[in-house]
């Protein structure tokens, strides 16, 4: 403490850059700019792949067959449901469930137009999702014909969420054939599918009559407590023949991201975006040190006469970079909030602050403005005390 | 060239300041033009000594050499007892710490009030708290007689009200040696004269020495002792 009281100084950085408020005010904007345009940016980027995956988040599995000819979810192609019976010889693996898994067509009741849906087919005794409230749910599928719907689903579907509610029979086509909404339940759109419906695997092959028979897309697999899903992988890749791929649930999820990263433009057009938010905090922040440090360069020469280091002098600078960033992110961060909270409602796009980007942010602004004042600071070397008289 | 610095005195060891041979030029080759040529000054602890000399005589560079702020060609120049011939920067910014300069400008921060700028001054003493060091100041600025004045910008303050700021920060940091180039240059003859006076008071309170360049004519009776300089050489009276 005595320490400090001996080591305080005028706070000269901070009286610098509060004496001239318009000049702090175009530099906070200019950063706050930069991060809201990063956070955005990289959300969007985030919030994207991770809506690639709200439904495959869902399931109750540790690892997970699919065929190899799968690509992602949008194009899932078949495998012998045999594969998970032979599965169930390993010692550690408790439980399997088949899933159909397929893009339909789904006639909005009001409108009559038709948009695809994702309808997965698994016999309704079967775990799916890890949530629990499905099992009472799913009892409802054992009559044929009937389907659970999502009603996060967006809005094109029609208003079925609304008229179940009311108490209405829901009834509508799905891939030409009559369908009835028994429940609704609560998935979310992803990237590849609109909304989404489960319905039992009898169901799914009257709405797909051309399915193989045997034939499934993805198949879960539940392990023992204390199993570890990489080993047991591992064990089931020798046994199981090369007509199937397993994945860990993560692995499922990154080979999904991974398909939306590799086939589209999408990551590069994002990272490329908060780049440029980058690229336009720099050249505002060095602008505006560039300016306050030759603006007070004969005061910094007067300085440097009264027998301060040019160290020190190069600290001033150095604190003005940081008060920038810190006074610059506090308004970054909270309008980069507020706007993931629009988007959220209005896309229903899965993004939010979370704390890793919003580090990844602050870093990238205190590189920002660490950065610009360093070459700011190349203006001070210009400060010669010797042409002060 | 420091071994033409044969026979210190006595008198120069325990000197302020002690100039010995000391020649300086400006430019490179063709344009190389020598503005200093052999001068010799001492100065005692708390002497007062004004210098004056035609425009361009070389009085500016004479004080920015024994200042530490130029680094010496020729000579040698030696202040509290430190040869500066060959000192490093690093040298020369701690000795400037003992040296209180005031310039014919005010140059204060422009961004800091009076008692801060003066506490820039004091913030240089070593193992003060924050409160001593800011006392200080207040007292240097109720010395100079701006007690009133604490708080505001130098945007606020008369032209002489700021010279008497730049003596308080000067002084604030307890120098044994005052530099001083023209401060009077700016101010009316009567303010001239009333900072000059205050500036020669307080120096002999603290028994600072200082070396003043000064034109104005109505000023040379503070002196102990007058110095003339013509064309780069020093011809001393009395
Ligand atoms: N940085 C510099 N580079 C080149 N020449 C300089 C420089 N500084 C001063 N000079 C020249 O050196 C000579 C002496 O300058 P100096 O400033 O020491 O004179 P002075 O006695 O202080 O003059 P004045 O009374 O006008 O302030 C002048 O001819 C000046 O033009
Ligand atoms: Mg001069």
């Amino acid at each position: 403490m005595n320490q400090f009281w001996r080591s305080r100084r005028i706070p000269l950085a901070w009286l610098l850059l509060a004496r001239q408020p318009m000049r702090l005010g175009v530099a906070l904007a200019g950063i706050a700019f930069a991060g809201i345009l990063m956070f955005m940016q990289l959300g969007f980027r985030d919030g994207l792949f991770e809506a690639s995956v709200t439904v495959h988040k869902l399931f109750d599995a540790d690892l997970v067959l699919m065929s190899p000819r799968t690509m992602s979810s949008i194009g899932m192609a078949g495998f012998p449901r045999r594969r998970l019976v032979q599965a169930m010889a390993d010692p550690e693996v408790s439980g399997t469930t088949p899933v159909h898994w397929n893009l339909l067509l789904w006639r909005n009741p009001q409108t009559r137009n038709t948009r695809s849906i994702l309808t997965l087919g698994f016999d309704p005794t079967d775990p799916l999702f890890t949530d629990p409230t499905l099992t009472e749910k799913a009892k409802a599928l054992t009559q044929k014909g009937r389907v659970l719907f999502d009603d996060r689903s967006r809005p094109e579907f029609g208003p079925i969420a609304e008229w179940f509610k009311q108490g209405k029979v829901v009834e509508t086509e799905v891939a030409g054939k009559r369908v009835r909404v028994a429940e609704l339940v609560s998935l979310g759109p992803s990237f590849g599918a609109d909304g989404n419906m489960l319905t039992s695997r009898e169901t799914f092959l009257q709405l797909m009559p051309g399915t193989p028979p045997g034939s499934i897309e993805l198949g879960l697999i539940r392990l023992k407590p204390g199993a570890d899903p990489a080993q047991v992988a591992a064990r089931l890749k020798t046994m199981l023949p090369s007509d199937v791929s397993i994945y860990t649930k993560k692995g499922f999820e990154e080979f999904e991201k991974n398909y939306w990263r590799s086939s589209t433009a999408i990551g590069f057009i994002f990272t490329l975006g908060a780049g440029m938010g980058f690229v336009v905090g720099c050249v505002i922040v060095y602008q505006i040190l560039y300016s306050d440090v030759s603006d007070h360069l004969p005061e910094y020469a007067t300085l440097m006469a009264m027998g301060y280091r040019l160290a020190g002098l190069l600290g001033v600078v150095a604190r003005e970079a940081l008060i920038l960033a810190m006074l610059g992110y506090l308004p970054a961060y909270l309008a980069g909030q507020g706007l993931y909270a629009l988007v959220r409602s209005g896309t229903r796009l899965p993004v939010e602050m979370d704390p890793q980007r919003a580090l990844l942010v602050f870093g990238m602004i205190l590189v920002m403005c660490m950065g610009s004042a360093a070459f700011a600071m190349r203006r001070l070397a210009d400060a010669d005390p010797a042409e002060i008289f | 060239m420091v071994a033409a610095v044969s026979s210190p005195s006595a008198r120069a060891s325990s000197a302020t300041v002690a100039v010995e041979g000391l020649s300086h030029w400006y430019g490179h080759a063709a344009m190389r033009r020598q503005v200093l040529q052999g001068v010799d000054l001492t100065i005692t602890p708390g002497e007062v000594v004004l210098l004056t000399g035609p425009s361009g005589c070389g009085k500016t560079t004479l004080l920015t050499l024994v200042g530490a702020l130029r680094s010496v060609q020729q000579g040698s120049v030696r202040v509290f007892g430190q040869e500066l011939h060959g000192a490093g920067r690093d040298v020369r910014q701690r000795l400037r710490r003992s040296i209180g300069m005031i310039f014919q400008g005010h140059n204060l921060l422009r961004c800091l009030t009076a008692e801060q700028n003066v506490q820039m001054g004091s913030d240089l003493l070593e193992g003060l708290s924050y409160r001593a060091r800011r006392d200080q100041a207040r007292q240097w600025l109720r010395a100079v007689g701006l007690g009133d004045e604490l708080g505001k910008l130098p945007h606020d303050l008369s032209g002489g009200q700021k010279q008497r700021v730049a003596i308080a920060r000067a002084l604030a940091a307890r120098p044994r040696l005052l530099l001083a180039d023209e401060p009077t240059a700016a101010l009316d003859s009567r303010t001239g004269r009333e900072v000059v006076d205050l500036l020669q008071s307080l120096a002999r309170e603290q028994g600072c020495g200082v070396l003043m360049v000064t034109h104005d004519p109505r000023i040379l009776d503070v002196a102990d002792r007058l110095v003339r300089m013509e064309d780069g050489r020093l011809m001393q009276d009395g």
